[in-house]
């Protein structure tokens, strides 16, 4: 059981839950339950192909897991998941 | 409608002006009304992380974005938004700062006219992911 804190703007799709429980042992395994239990977040989280998009980062405690094993970091019973958000933009 | 206020105002302002001709950033935190009006309260200045060319682009890194969500957390605020700046053009977001938008935040621009502040508008994403405007309005509260 890892806990995933959900970004503001996402909230709306988690009927305004900003920490959830998943019981999952890989990030992989933990998006697709948030997936699967709220359908809405998934075009949020993921591209065409299923894969985490570009603008998503996905931290494991204060570690970006494109840092570690990518999808395949483990989760374990205390780990702190955040999803973030890029945050980004400019003049064209 | 976002109202601003003055404090906030104020340091937003001082930042866009400071980091000319780069671009600055920085969160927005406050609150919201049920009809979706926002007020916000405080700013947050923020390193814009981008490498390169900083004139023309911003960027918030990770762990910045992390502190602001639990600022909020701490603080019984909203995390509302992000404001930046667009040195020497309108304030008015391109399609990048569409393409990288996220729903529900409003995206306050700062048009900052060769140093000095210009018209302040903000943006906010519909569900057809394109910017639409929402006033913008000032808090001013009487002097002491």
């Amino acid at each position: 059981m890892a806990t995933v804190i959900i970004p503001t703007p996402l909230r709306k799709f988690t009927n305004n839950t900003a920490r959830l429980d998943i019981q999952a042992d890989t990030i992989e395994k933990t998006v697709s339950e948030l997936t699967l239990n709220f359908p809405e977040l998934k075009k949020h989280l993921l591209d065409d192909k299923g894969q985490i998009r570009t603008f998503v980062n996905i931290f494991v405690g204060n570690d970006d897991i494109r840092d570690l094993q990518q999808e395949k970091t483990a989760v374990k019973a205390d780990t702190v998941i955040s999803i973030v958000p890029a945050i980004a933009g400019g003049i064209e | 409608m976002i109202t601003i206020q003055p404090v906030a105002k104020e340091l937003m302002f001082k930042d866009a002006v400071q980091a000319f001709p780069d671009e600055c950033c920085g969160f927005l935190f406050g609150e919201e009304d049920r009809e979706g009006n926002r007020i916000i309260s405080e700013i947050q200045v923020v390193n814009n992380a981008k490498e390169g060319d900083k004139r023309r682009r911003f960027l918030i890194a990770p762990l910045d974005y992390i502190r602001a969500e639990q600022y909020a957390e701490d603080n019984k605020l909203l995390l509302l938004g992000v404001y930046h700046s667009h040195p020497n053009h309108p304030a008015i977001p391109s399609e990048h700062d569409r393409v990288a938008a996220q729903p529900y935040f409003s995206y306050i621009i700062i048009s900052v006219l060769e140093g000095k502040i210009g018209p302040v508008r903000s943006w906010r994403l519909n569900d057809e992911v394109q910017f639409e405007e929402e006033t913008v309005a000032t808090f001013e509260v009487s002097p002491l």
